[in-house]
């Protein structure tokens, strides 16, 4: 009763259930996360360094919450696809903004 | 799954030729299938929400390179404690989602609701900081188009004493809290939805809906919950750290 059924069906993911001392670490890591980009933004770093850092720690934080709180390193091929499309329109979409925006001679960049 | 098991879950006695558990919709062939065709639902709906914040971070980014030092002084205006208390307290909530959703998984019912009711408790703490710092702002006159005043950023705060705009920038802070404001405001919607929802688990679940093998509920409010908190990853820095220095 307690053990999940196994089916073979084509269509099914392998299903994978992640160990609680997983969420601990994945949890864990995130707040040490959250203490790092709290203490980089009190330092005064040079340029836009501060703004860098910051967001690069938010990638790193969604990349971990994405991969096992979401399951998406043990999903199927196709929610993997579905999220990697996700991405790819949303880059699209700063990108292809952006790039329009920096190069209009509008005096402000 | 035992056949005993399957066969106390048959919804009516028309179903005996085909015994499968209730909550199996007759278009699928099997709770995997169900439960997969469900993710992929749930995944192409966050595509959208993606869009939709997308372009509010979007127009953040743009305004702020256009009112830079106004953006500067808006960010100069919240409370980094604030701000810093409600990452934690979203991501401890997206640990305890996740801990519900395996508590489903292994078909434990009151660690279920018990990690339920954990994340309820956080996500109503998290609205609670964002309504004390909203609260905090319209006493400050931050508030565009209801209770704004430029008159805080024309000489420089106690903190931030070189904080002294012209006037003309300082009325451009209202561009950076009408940002504000519909960031975090439309993410607190998400959140109060998130809420409701979590309710509904909660009761359902103490019923003993979700463990049973009827783990897509589970999963996918998990999916939506963890994808608030990615939004919110994104709004803290955004809004309170990258302009600390500037």
């Amino acid at each position: 009763m307690a053990e999940p059924k196994h089916h073979d069906e084509p269509t099914h993911h392998g299903e994978h259930i992640v160990t609680p001392k997983v969420y601990l670490a994945i949890g864990g890591t995130l707040l040490i996360f959250t203490g790092l980009t709290v203490g980089a933004s009190l330092i005064d770093l040079p340029g836009d360094l501060n703004a860098v850092v910051a967001l690069a720690i938010a990638c790193i934080k969604m990349t971990l919450v994405v991969l096992f709180f979401m399951h998406v390193k043990y999903s199927s091929k196709l929610t993997k696809l579905t999220v990697a499309a996700g991405f790819l329109t949303f880059v699209v979409l700063i990108t292809m903004t952006m790039t329009d925006y920096i190069s209009r001679a509008w005096g402000r960049w | 799954m035992d056949s005993h098991t399957v066969a106390a879950q048959t919804a009516e006695a028309g179903h005996a030729e085909h015994e499968h558990p209730a909550f199996l919709r007759h278009h699928f062939e099997s709770v995997e299938q169900q439960r997969e065709s469900a993710t992929f639902g749930m995944w192409l709906f966050l595509l959208t929400e993606i869009m939709f914040f997308g372009g509010l971070f979007c127009a953040y980014l743009i305004f702020r390179n256009w009112y830079y030092p106004a953006f500067v002084a808006g960010s100069h205006s919240l409370h980094l404690w604030a701000g810093t208390l409600n990452t934690t307290l979203l991501i401890i909530s997206s640990f305890t989602m996740a801990m519900a959703v395996h508590a489903s998984e292994t078909r434990m019912r009151k660690a279920l609701v018990g990690w339920c009711i954990a994340t309820l408790i956080l996500g109503c703490s998290f609205l609670c900081v964002k309504a004390y710092e909203w609260h905090d702002e319209w006493v400050e006159h931050h508030v565009p188009g209801l209770n704004f005043s430029p008159q805080g950023f024309l000489h420089g705060t106690k903190d931030y004493p070189d904080d002294k705009l012209s006037l003309d920038m300082a009325e451009k802070t209202q561009v950076y809290f009408s940002l504000y404001f519909a960031m975090t405001g439309m993410h607190a919607l998400h959140m109060v939805i998130g809420v409701s929802l979590l309710t509904i688990l909660i009761i359902r679940g103490w019923g003993g809906a979700y463990t049973s093998g009827h783990v897509a509920p589970v999963e996918n409010f998990g999916l939506y919950w963890h994808f608030v908190d990615i939004v919110w990853i994104f709004l803290f820095p955004l809004l309170y750290l990258i302009s600390r220095h500037q």
